[in-house]
């Protein structure tokens, strides 16, 4: 008999439907932190850009979270949430998306130049057209930036969920390890690394489409 | 027609940007409000869309007050442009046009027809209309701004400082296009600038206003030049008053001499003997091709081939006595050569009849 393989084809065969299973888990609590992430930092992000004085109490109290380590929170809030559900991993990095998207909202806003501002307001913009169809549209590449930091860190910190029994693909770097098997580990890797590679795809994707006034600028200045 | 009625801005710091103004815009005119920063013209202009509400005084359009105006409201009636053009970064330029219309609930296809219609008005290719205003120069976006500030067809205009942030031959010819809409469409325009060439240049009517927001002096580019109200308003127009104001001064009241032409087949031969200086020659279609020095022509041939000097002219009935001037100072023989529209030679202006035309200039600042 020899060494053992680093991949074992036949292991990934038989236990497929278990591993799809982890990704689409994976996926829930990736995404789902994000979506209510960028949903909460919205309103927050507007009133931080609108009142000067409540971003900064925000973004450090944000950041103070963001420092908390994420197995310590998890471990914190079993009591509340629940051993082994989605709830402790997906509240947390809910909270960790809002500290990376706040300030970006904020920054997408304050980015929008002073003459376009006053001009939609010289237009008989009301203040609410002006922020829905002027401000927020301008800020959109740089809420995008934003979105992509919060959506690949989220898909890889779920994985330390595992040590609390509720980890997505991070299952497999467990049972990888206590079992001194090496493919799950392997398979656990690269299905993390293929994910936030493709959400980050899509959102690229989605700049280009949702902001063609800036895509192109970006090109332009390459060209130049 | 606008009216300030005892216009102060006073903020809540005790600050005061405009103080006790008192004015009137008439209808159908170009006021400019000219004077150096701090002087609160912006904020002036400002008051009339309801940018900024007066602290004190009334600010009225066609007789209403316009606090009595919901400001979204009044601002949809009320182009506006600003310096940098202001243009939304994430909107093609034609939708950038449409913007008034729009926001008016015109319906899409009927704002868009509209906003290229004014696209071409304002000299714009309407290629540009499906690009981001990134992709447009200083001077195109200017014009793109003038479009979308005029797209609701607002019977008045605000402009703070539009064409500052543009290089100045880029500036010339937007002054130039401003004056030629503003020919067509006669709309009531405020414009603020601090250039008093701008303003003199632009304005039927020029606000002077000094720091603190007073008004120094209210009147008519010439009067101003002529007449300045004070120390203040004489050191803001600066040097060169006396030259400046010939811009307005017709030529037409130029004395012309028929008989200083000669056309380019005549022999030299036949105007040898002119006790003339100089003469105009005049080519086969009309128009001038230079200066000759009768003493100093060859003994014969034409004079199609005698080199001619250099010349300078000026339109009759359009040109003013600075462009006159300046026709004969550009001329050895110090005459301006008078064309009419079309460019034929109608005559010379000799350095007599320019001095006697600057006497008269000269008599009337007398009194």
């Amino acid at each position: 008999m020899g060494e053992e393989p680093l991949v074992r084809w036949d292991w990934i065969g038989r236990n497929w439907p278990e591993i799809q299973e982890l990704l689409a888990d994976h996926i829930i609590m990736a995404l789902v932190p994000v979506v209510a992430g960028l949903l909460l930092a919205l309103p927050l992000g507007l009133a931080g850009a609108r009142w000067r004085w409540l971003y900064q109490p925000t973004v450090g109290t944000m950041n103070v979270i963001y420092s908390l380590p994420s197995l310590a929170v998890f471990i914190v809030l079993i009591p509340i949430t629940g051993l082994a559900t989605r709830a402790t991993i997906i509240v947390p990095l809910t909270f960790y998306a809002m500290a990376v998207l706040i300030p970006a909202v904020v920054d997408g806003l304050t980015s929008v130049p002073e003459h376009v501002r006053q001009s939609a307001v010289a237009m008989g913009f009301t203040p609410l057209r002006r922020l829905l169809r002027v401000e927020l549209p301008i800020a959109v590449p740089v809420v995008l930036a934003g979105l992509r930091v919060a959506t690949v860190s989220s898909i890889s910190l779920v994985s330390v969920g595992a040590l609390v029994g509720r980890g997505g693909l991070g299952y497999l770097f467990i049972d990888g390890w206590q079992r001194q098997f090496p493919t799950p580990i392997v398979v656990g890797v690269v299905l993390t690394a293929i994910l936030a590679a493709v959400a980050d795809l899509l959102l690229v994707v989605a700049q280009r489409w949702l902001t063609p006034w800036s895509t192109a600028r970006s090109r332009v200045r390459e060209a130049a | 027609m606008i009216t300030f009625d005892g216009v102060t801005k006073r903020y809540p710091d005790g600050t005061v940007a405009v103080d006790d103004l008192s004015l009137e815009v008439p209808t159908g005119e170009i006021t400019v409000f000219v004077g150096p920063s701090g002087c609160g013209k912006t904020t002036s202009l400002r008051m009339i869309n309801r940018m900024i509400d007066p602290s004190g005084g009334r600010i009225l359009l066609d007789g209403v007050d316009v606090t009595t105006i919901d400001p979204p409201t009044l601002r949809r009636g009320i182009g506006y442009v600003i310096q940098q053009a202001g243009l939304f970064p994430h909107r093609k330029i034609v939708d950038n046009v449409a913007t008034v219309p729009y926001l008016l609930g015109w319906d899409k296809k009927k704002a868009r027809a509209r906003a290229m219609e004014l696209l071409e008005r304002v000299g714009l290719d309407l290629r540009l209309a499906e690009r981001y205003p990134f992709q447009l120069s200083g001077g195109q976006q200017q014009r793109v701004g003038v479009a979308r500030a005029l797209a609701a067809d607002p019977p008045v205009l605000l402009m703070d400082e539009p064409f500052s942030a543009v290089d100045p031959i880029v500036r010339a010819s937007l002054q130039e296009e401003l004056l030629r809409l503003q020919a067509e469409l006669n709309k009531t325009i405020v414009f603020v600038t601090h250039d008093i060439d701008e303003a003199i240049k632009l304005g039927d009517r020029v606000a002077v206003l000094r720091v603190g927001g007073r008004l120094a002096q209210l009147a008519d580019p010439a009067t101003l030049l002529a007449e300045p109200a004070d120390d203040f308003v004489r050191e803001f127009l600066g040097r060169d008053r006396g030259i400046r104001r010939l811009s307005f001064v017709p030529g037409d009241g130029l004395r012309l001499r028929g008989d200083l032409t000669v056309p380019v087949s005549a022999e030299v031969s036949s105007v040898r003997g002119t006790a003339e200086a100089w003469l105009v020659v005049v080519g086969d279609d009309g128009g001038p091709l230079g200066w000759i020095a009768p003493k100093d022509l060859p003994d014969s041939g034409t004079l199609a081939e005698v080199p001619a000097a250099p010349y300078g002219t000026f339109v009759r009935g359009r040109d003013s006595l600075r462009s006159a001037l300046d026709a004969a100072l550009l001329s050895p023989s110090g005459n301006a050569v008078a064309v009419d529209g079309s460019g034929r030679v109608v005559g010379v202006a000799t350095r007599e009849a320019l001095d006697e035309a600057l006497a008269r200039v000269a008599d009337g600042a007398r009194g």
